[in-house]
């Protein structure tokens, strides 16, 4: 079944189609990578998704649910973690935490369930009562996603999650996104060819808001002849200029 | 459930900062006790403790302005608001979640201002504590101005802004320190137009037990408190939008 389903979304900024006539469909369960250059319009069909901005046109139905005139409902689906870290820094790592589930409505037993789950899950119990602001950007980047998943989204937007980690976090925040995998939607956006490479079931290269590929990793290796996502990624966009 | 969760974060944000506590405690109780100290050697009728007291207590309500302002445009500069965007909170949880936390913090400064003046000769009465029921609309006023700034500016204007400009308008066209009919004219024209003198002179007229000549200044105070909430309220849907 499918998780989303896009339909010739659109967004333009004046002159600019950041998004141009974008349609494909995600299923419930897959790890689907949006993959561009900078300005290729991921962020902004993130940002559509999740109902951050309206599309100037075209729809989106996230579990039946449209980004259009079921705002509220798409919103109790999904969760994101947005391209910077997005933290309260003057809370701890258990206020933070908790901030998001006061907001979700969850009671103090179940707040503390999942608080306990996530921590385990994420590692964080070492970090529990530190300062948020305090943490290194690795742990910042965890503490980022466990936020998003506190809620028990269906459909879960992780925008260039590793983006600026040092190897080894990276390498960790990988087997984190791998434990997820089949138990929620997940979307993925990055500069990282390896990366989409290594965690994501279906991949879909975009240049100036169009998707110019949608396939597996393999499949999109065998359709350009590369031997890596990487080069076949160089030769999508770089066919597109000639 | 989702405002007073968002509230309380906001509290803690603000109290844990130990620069909002120097400026929200601290400042007021080194302006009372400079200006007693002055008092004390040359008599000065304006900074007796029964009229200088309120008039710190409503100085010191202008740090509302810059905190409230300060964790908005701060919020507004990182992702933390998209995330919180994406959630199930509606705007009036955004809005009376800035808001609300900042009252218990006036009262809270107005309460150390008093023990402070207490200390310093002020008469206990029943008039102190009707002064910090009078200091909730004075307090809605800056965090109005407070609201509204943190929705325009960003975290750095809002420093110069609310931090300087804001301060020192109140400072100088409120009375505290000075006797506006000594400045006359335009001067004191302008500021009774505002609500800052308004403010002042309520605090000091419930101080004095008169109530009834400090409902004409409430009007004041709370007239600008009602324009200034509606524009913030307004300006910050617009950011939401925006954004």
């Amino acid at each position: 079944m499918s998780a989303i389903i896009i339909k010739e979304l659109t967004k333009k900024y004046k002159d600019v189609v950041a998004v141009d006539k974008l349609s494909l469909s995600i299923d419930e369960g897959e790890l689907f990578s949006l993959l561009g250059v900078n300005g290729a319009g991921k962020t902004t069909t993130i940002k559509m998704l999740s109902c951050l901005t309206a599309p100037t046109q075209g729809d989106a139905y996230l579990l039946g649910k449209s980004i259009l005139t079921d705002i509220p409902d798409v919103k109790s689906l999904i969760a994101v973690s947005p391209q910077e870290t997005a933290i309260a820094a003057g809370l701890s790592v258990k206020e933070n935490l908790e901030l998001i589930c006061g907001i979700h409505g969850f009671d103090k037993k179940e707040r503390e369930k999942k608080i306990d789950e996530l921590t385990s899950l994420l590692g964080l119990d070492s970090v529990i009562k530190r300062k948020a602001g305090k943490l290194s950007g690795g742990w910042q980047r965890r503490l980022s996603i466990a936020m998003a998943l506190i809620s028990e989204p269906k459909i879960l937007f992780l925008d260039e999650p590793t983006l600026g980690l040092d190897v080894i976090a990276r390498s960790e925040l990988w087997d984190m996104i791998r434990a997820l995998k089949g138990k929620v939607t997940i979307i993925l956006t990055t500069h990282y060819m390896e990366e989409a490479e290594a965690l994501s079931d279906r991949l879909a290269i975009m240049k100036d808001g169009k998707l110019l590929m949608c396939d597996t990793p393999s499949g999109i290796k065998e359709q350009t002849g590369e031997d890596s996502i990487e080069k076949a990624f160089i030769k999508v966009v770089r066919g597109t200029q000639e | 459930m989702r405002m007073l969760t968002f509230a309380k974060r906001n509290f803690k944000e603000i109290m844990r900062d130990p620069l909002n506590l120097c400026f929200l405690f601290g400042f007021p109780v080194v302006l009372l006790l400079l200006l007693s100290a002055i008092q004390a050697n040359i008599p000065v009728s304006m900074f007796e403790i029964q009229h200088l007291s309120p008039g710190i207590a409503v100085f010191g309500l202008a740090f509302m302005t810059l905190f409230s302002a300060t964790i908005i445009a701060k919020d507004r500069k990182s992702s933390f608001i998209h995330r919180l965007y994406t959630t199930p909170m509606t705007s009036a949880d955004f809005i009376l979640g800035y808001a609300l936390p900042l009252i218990p913090i006036a009262i809270a400064e107005g309460v150390v201002c008093y023990i402070v003046a207490m200390i310093l000769g002020l008469k206990i009465s029943v008039n102190i504590l009707l002064s910090l029921v009078f200091i909730v609309p004075i307090a809605l006023l800056y965090i109005g101005l407070g609201l509204l700034c943190g929705s325009v500016f960003n975290d750095k204007q809002v420093g110069g802004i609310c931090g300087a400009l804001l301060t020192n308008l109140s400072a100088w066209l409120s009375g505290i320190w000075f006797d506006l009919d000594l400045v006359g004219g335009a001067f004191k024209k302008i500021a009774y137009m505002l609500p800052f003198v308004h403010a002042v002179d309520m605090q000091r007229a419930v101080m004095a037990g008169d109530v009834s000549a400090a409902l004409p200044h409430l009007c004041w105070v709370l007239g600008y408190a009602v324009v200034i909430l509606v524009a913030a309220v307004l300006l910050f849907l617009r950011q939401i939008k925006k954004q």
